[in-house]
């Protein structure tokens, strides 16, 4: 290590409009060194990525390149000084094939001037082949997995001959093995002195691959240092301004009547044999690796999916019929994974998001009354603490916030029973744990709830009961005292693994969905 | 071209098959027809109907070459009409105002004045940031307004025409006429610019992931620009060469092919959205219909059934892009369980 920065960021400013987005950040990146940046949503992290990869000019301050002032007007001259980036979500041409991606812009020519797809893919499967992946250069990028469509991004940065290499949540997407992988591939261009900045939100992440550490909040550096001066309650301490205890507000609830009993459940190739209830009041866990077919029960109890046997009992009663309309009517709510193209219309404002499941009760004389729609939206949203008002469209909400107008949605049908599937994924901090917040409230209130999740901290911390579940079937039963991270675990995983190498000591963080 | 062979071979990209499949297709389908029609009329493969057949698709070939380009960028050019309009009676014009000029002068300058029209759109398009379908709307209208009216009811006839000049719409070379080898040389050099030079990648570049395009360091607006002055220019020569060919100009020359261009590359397995086809594909797209219309005539079908055809045949082969992408996405799906 030097001591002259690869890229520093020196005293950088930057406003949209009247919003203030950094306020005064320095950020050095070494040479050899991980450096990662952590922060919640809106922290300014994105917008320090974008002034580094040329989309954005600071408005004051200085990125020095080796200690020389430079100006990135365009990606093109970021590129051209050794800054590359790997956004969360690829941008790549699915069109065209992996070795034209990776090499847009700037292929490689033959001695006519022609571009010489030979060496294009003779390059390409060279580091295709290093990385050990079974994809061909000639391979369209239509049809491949988010975590290929990353490795193509990473050849990519390596046919840069990056000197810096900018990753803002490279593993959001990622499952386990891949997430590996990717840190193998991080871990080799560190030794070969590459500058590498890490924009995650997950600590164990950054912990097992940092040597500095920077935390912003609210567009400044509230903290900056080596790995070694830092622990995980510091970093969340100063992410969030408070400490870890908060995160996870549960309040005691004496469970009530039983609101959901289930029965043998089974739905071939898929789950079998599930059977619990769930009472008033309680927050009910229902934990497991991704693809143990969690999300599909819950879809097949609030009956969007068929099943082949068992019953479902809302109370005494059973459902009348298997279709969400008659789930909803006796009293169910789903809050599913996917908020962006399952719970919101990311286009419409929030007042309509949150009526859009009691439209009947906002009607008058079959039109829809503007007085009703706000007076329902409002009472819930105000419940909710909505952060932002509630005629501006859905999609301008922080992740939090939308999860928010998802959940009033379906408080506003007033359901016994809600089943909310990952309720806080890609939600920040400070944001999660005021839906923890919200869902402890109405737990006590009365309400049944299903937590599906895959974030071991939060089944623990929230759940009055976990259920696990592994390849379908339920392993294992767990009250709020048995349930520790390695009894969830070892249910999760089936006790005996075939893969023995899958039980890695990283909590189940695993968001790979392709497999299902 | 050892190279590019190579490359089809190692390929089994779906794309790649998928080009190859659509183009099959298309000569399969034009054989088919062709056979058929001269099953049922054998004048329909005479030396005289061939060659007519030839400079019937030739300009429209010529157009979609320019449009191809648009497309693969996923906007799209409705002006060209106009500009063929504008440019067609302008070479007439100067061989009446300027006796003696040189046809090669006329066709430059022809071409001059599609690459300004074609300016103007690039300008509104790429720096003034107004959609290519409202801007190109617009100077369809006002490209053909200020044809009206700078030609003022007159017309060029044939004899105004050198008959040197007008030879590059009769005669031919092998059997060819000229004109379509015009058209077949630019083909060519089309088909080499779009896969061989980065700036055409660009172009698929930016049609498939206009955002990735400006991260990739391309400048979409100077290329966005490039391809309007571009499809500009080919107009203008079409303009030159419907002169050319007919003789024959007023102010509604060329009024309405901007419809059979698009459809014909459409047809011609250039997606929509942008990103994918070849000009090789769009000019059998041309081919086929210009092909149908012909069958059309010789079965004497009447011929406002030739629109409906026409259209039946654009959204058969919206349908079939969809369907292919449809059927794709199954199989790899199928793919990925098994991961």
């Amino acid at each position: 290590m030097s001591d002259t920065p690869t890229i520093e960021l020196v005293d950088i400013y930057k406003s949209f409009g009247s919003t203030r987005v950094l306020e005064g950040v320095g950020l050095p990146l070494f040479r050899g060194e991980v450096h990662s940046l952590m922060g919640e949503n809106g922290a300014g992290k994105s917008t320090l990525v974008k002034i580094m990869a040329g989309l954005h000019l600071p408005d004051k301050g200085a990125v020095r390149i080796g200690g020389q002032q430079v100006l990135f007007r365009s990606t093109a001259q970021a590129q051209q000084a050794g800054v590359s980036v790997i956004y969360q979500e690829p941008t790549l041409f699915r069109d065209l094939s992996v070795a034209e991606n990776v090499f847009m812009h700037r292929q490689p020519k033959t001695s006519y001037g022609w571009i010489d797809y030979a060496e294009m893919n003779r390059v390409v499967s060279e580091h295709l082949r290093q990385l050990g992946v079974s994809l061909r250069p000639e391979d369209p990028v239509l049809g491949l997995s988010i975590a290929d469509q990353q490795i193509v991004e990473i050849i990519k940065a390596l046919t840069f001959d990056a000197k810096v290499l900018i990753m803002d949540e490279p593993t959001a997407a990622l499952s386990l093995e891949e997430v590996k992988r990717l840190f193998q591939v991080v871990e080799r261009l560190r030794a070969k002195g590459v500058a590498i900045m890490f924009v995650s939100h997950r600590l164990e992440e950054v912990f097992a691959i940092s040597q500095r550490i920077t935390v912003m909040r609210d567009g400044r550096v509230v903290g900056s240092g080596p790995m070694k001066e830092w622990t995980t309650e510091e970093v969340i301490r100063k992410m969030v301004g408070r400490s870890l205890e908060a995160l996870y507000p549960k309040e005691k609830v004496e469970p009530g009547k039983v609101v959901l009993r289930v029965r043998g459940l089974r739905r071939a190739g898929v789950f079998r044999d599930i059977s619990f209830e769930v009472r008033q009041g309680e927050i009910v866990g229902l934990a497991g690796l991704v693809g143990a077919g969690r999300s599909e029960v819950a879809r097949a109890i609030f009956g969007i999916d068929p099943l082949d046997n068992g019953e479902v009992f809302i109370g005494e009663r059973t459902l009348a019929k298997h279709t969400p309309q008659a789930a909803m009517a006796a009293g169910i709510g789903l809050v599913p994974e996917d908020r962006q193209q399952q719970g919101l219309v990311m286009e419409m404002a929030v007042v309509r998001n949150a009526t859009l499941t009691v439209l009947h009760n906002v009607q008058r004389l079959g039109l829809v009354s503007k007085e009703k729609e706000r007076e329902i939206a409002a009472r819930w949203t105000q419940r909710m603490q909505l952060k932002g008002h509630i005629d501006e469209p859905a999609n301008i909400l922080s992740g939090g916030n939308q999860q928010k107008v998802v959940l009033a949605k379906w408080l506003a049908t007033q359901p016994k029973l809600l089943i909310v599937d990952e309720p806080t994924r890609g939600v920040d901090v400070g944001a999660k744990s005021e839906v923890h917040r919200t869902l402890s409230q109405l737990a006590k209130d009365g309400l049944a709830i299903i937590m599906i999740s895959s974030d071991l901290p939060e089944i623990m911390g929230m759940a009055d009961r976990v259920l696990v579940m592994h390849e379908g079937k339920l392993t294992a039963e767990l009250s709020r005292s048995e349930a520790t991270e390695e009894a969830i675990m070892y249910a999760a995983t089936g006790q005996v693994s075939s893969q023995g190498e899958r039980k890695s000591k990283l909590p189940v963080t695993d968001n790979h969905d392709k497999g299902i | 071209m050892t190279k590019e062979s190579k490359n089809t071979v190692d390929s089994h990209g779906w794309v790649s098959t998928l080009f190859r499949r659509r183009e099959t297709s298309l000569v399969l389908l034009i054989a088919v027809l062709t056979g058929l029609t001269d099953a049922l009329n054998p004048r329909f493969l005479s030396p005289q109907s061939l060659k007519d057949l030839m400079l019937n698709v030739s300009i429209i070939a010529l157009l979609v070459l320019g449009q191809t380009v648009i497309i693969l960028m996923r906007q799209i050019d409705l002006s060209i009409s106009s500009i063929v309009g504008i440019t067609a009676f302008l070479s007439g014009d100067l061989f009446v105002s300027h006796p003696g000029i040189p046809g090669i002068g006329v066709v430059l300058i022809a071409v001059l004045a599609g690459f300004l029209l074609g300016t103007v759109n690039a300008a509104l398009i790429a720096w003034g940031k107004i959609p290519a379908l409202i801007t190109t709307l617009g100077t369809l209208y006002i490209f053909r307004g200020a044809n009206y009216a700078w030609v003022h009811g007159r017309q060029i006839n044939a004899t105004n025409v050198p008959g040197s000049f007008l030879a590059i719409g009769t005669s031919t070379f092998a059997g060819v006429p000229i004109l379509t080898w015009i058209v077949l040389v630019l083909l060519i050099l089309f088909s080499i610019g779009l896969r061989q030079y980065r700036a055409g990648r660009e172009y698929y570049a930016i049609g498939s992931n206009p955002n990735a395009a400006i991260l990739a360091g391309i400048n979409v607006s100077r290329r966005v620009a490039t391809g309007f002055i571009l499809s500009g220019a080919i107009a203008g020569l079409a303009g030159a060469l419907w002169l050319a060919r007919f003789g024959t100009v007023d102010a509604t020359a060329a009024e309405g092919i901007e419809l059979t261009v698009i459809t014909s590359t459409v047809v011609g397995g250039v997606a929509i959205t942008g990103g994918v086809g070849t000009v090789f594909g769009a000019v059998l797209g041309a081919l086929l219909l210009s092909v149908f219309s012909s069958t059309l005539v010789f079965l004497r079908v009447p011929s406002f059934w030739q629109q409906a055809f026409q259209g039946a045949m654009l959204l058969v082969a919206i349908a079939a892009d969809a369907y292919l992408a449809y059927r794709y996405a199954l199989r790899s799906r199928v793919r990925w369980s098994h991961v």
